[in-house]
């Protein structure tokens, strides 16, 4: 926060110093922008203007979609990106305005633990979904369980 | 607002505002949505019935907002890709903020257009 001083590092267009990690963290952030805006966009087209839409949503139809290795993945990958790079913004934002180093500490701590917690509990969800559980009421169930009983 | 920014006239000020308040809202919107989701896995009544609120007036208008949020946030984050990379966009900076808005328009009727059908309409 004090007066720039001629020794400090060059700078980089968006401002942030060219220092280290913080360069890495501002290639990531322009790498992964543009994967998340052909995946979120693709997400959003097929949930929301497809079929009847939000209308449409239910536990058959996300059974439908990851029926599919291809949503599956595509979920995946959207997932870990979007809070990796949403977990990276965040931390950048703590360093501009979180001035008192605890309050800083705490703050990349709790930003951690959620992006963590979230993409494993996302995975995991993706990876032990089961689209037919036996006690559930059929009607509810996408069609093609009918053929796994 | 932190002395190492560098601003270049009003319309990117504006942006950059634009840029990290839909950054915020997205990020707590997806901590919330992974969360709904993994409802599939306690049991098919459980995220039905969550997924029936979002089906109302009130929350379609809230995913309206994050769509606007998130047609904004990546066309702007774009804009910002470019005029880092190329002096040609740092030139025509103005246009290119207008830019956004227009896709940002053009996308955003059509949606809004089948989205409200879909939440009013009671399709
Ligand atoms: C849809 C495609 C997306 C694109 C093209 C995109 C692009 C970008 C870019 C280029 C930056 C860096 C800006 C800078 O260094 O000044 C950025 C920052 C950021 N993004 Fe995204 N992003 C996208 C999606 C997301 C998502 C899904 C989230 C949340 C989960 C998010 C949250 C953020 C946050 C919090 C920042 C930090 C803002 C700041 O430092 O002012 N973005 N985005
Ligand atoms: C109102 C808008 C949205 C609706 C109705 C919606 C709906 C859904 C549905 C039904 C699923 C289940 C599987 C699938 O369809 O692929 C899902 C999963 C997912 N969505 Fe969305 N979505 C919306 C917006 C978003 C946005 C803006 C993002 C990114 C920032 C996003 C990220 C994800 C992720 C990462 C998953 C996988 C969750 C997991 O691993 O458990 N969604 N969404």
């Amino acid at each position: 926060m004090t007066a720039q001083s001629p020794t400090r590092p060059p700078r980089v267009p968006s401002g942030r110093t060219r220092h280290n990690a913080e360069k890495w963290s501002w290639v990531f952030m322009r790498v992964t922008g543009p994967v998340l805006l052909v995946l979120i966009l693709t997400h959003l087209f097929i949930n929301l203007m497809t079929g009847d839409g939000i209308s449409q949503i239910d536990f058959a139809f996300v059974a439908g979609k990851w029926a599919s290795p291809l949503w599956q993945v595509w979920d995946l990958v959207m997932l870990v990106l979007a809070l990796l790079h949403g977990g990276n913004g965040m931390r950048l934002l703590v360093n501009d305005y979180a001035q008192r180093p605890w309050l800083r500490k705490v703050l990349h701590g709790a930003l951690g633990v959620a992006v963590i917690g979230i993409i494993v509990l996302g995975s995991l969800v993706i990876f032990t979904f089961d689209a037919c559980p036996v006690d559930a009421d059929p009607s509810l169930l996408p069609s093609f369980c009918e053929d796994v009983r | 607002m932190s002395p190492t920014t560098l601003y270049r006239g009003h319309e990117g000020m504006w942006m950059w505002v634009v840029h990290r308040v839909t950054g915020v809202a997205i990020f707590f919107f997806l901590l919330v949505h992974v969360l709904d989701t993994s409802l599939v896995r306690v049991s098919p009544e459980a995220y039905n019935e969550v997924i029936g609120s979002y089906k109302t007036p009130l929350y379609g208008l809230v995913e309206a907002g994050l769509v606007a949020a998130i047609l904004l946030h990546a066309f702007n984050g774009i804009r910002i890709i470019a005029v880092d990379r190329s002096t040609w966009a740092l030139r025509h900076q103005r246009q290119l903020v207008w830019a956004v808005w227009i896709a940002f328009a053009v996308l955003m009727v059509p949606f809004l257009w089948r989205h409200l059908g879909h939440v009013f309409g009671g399709a």
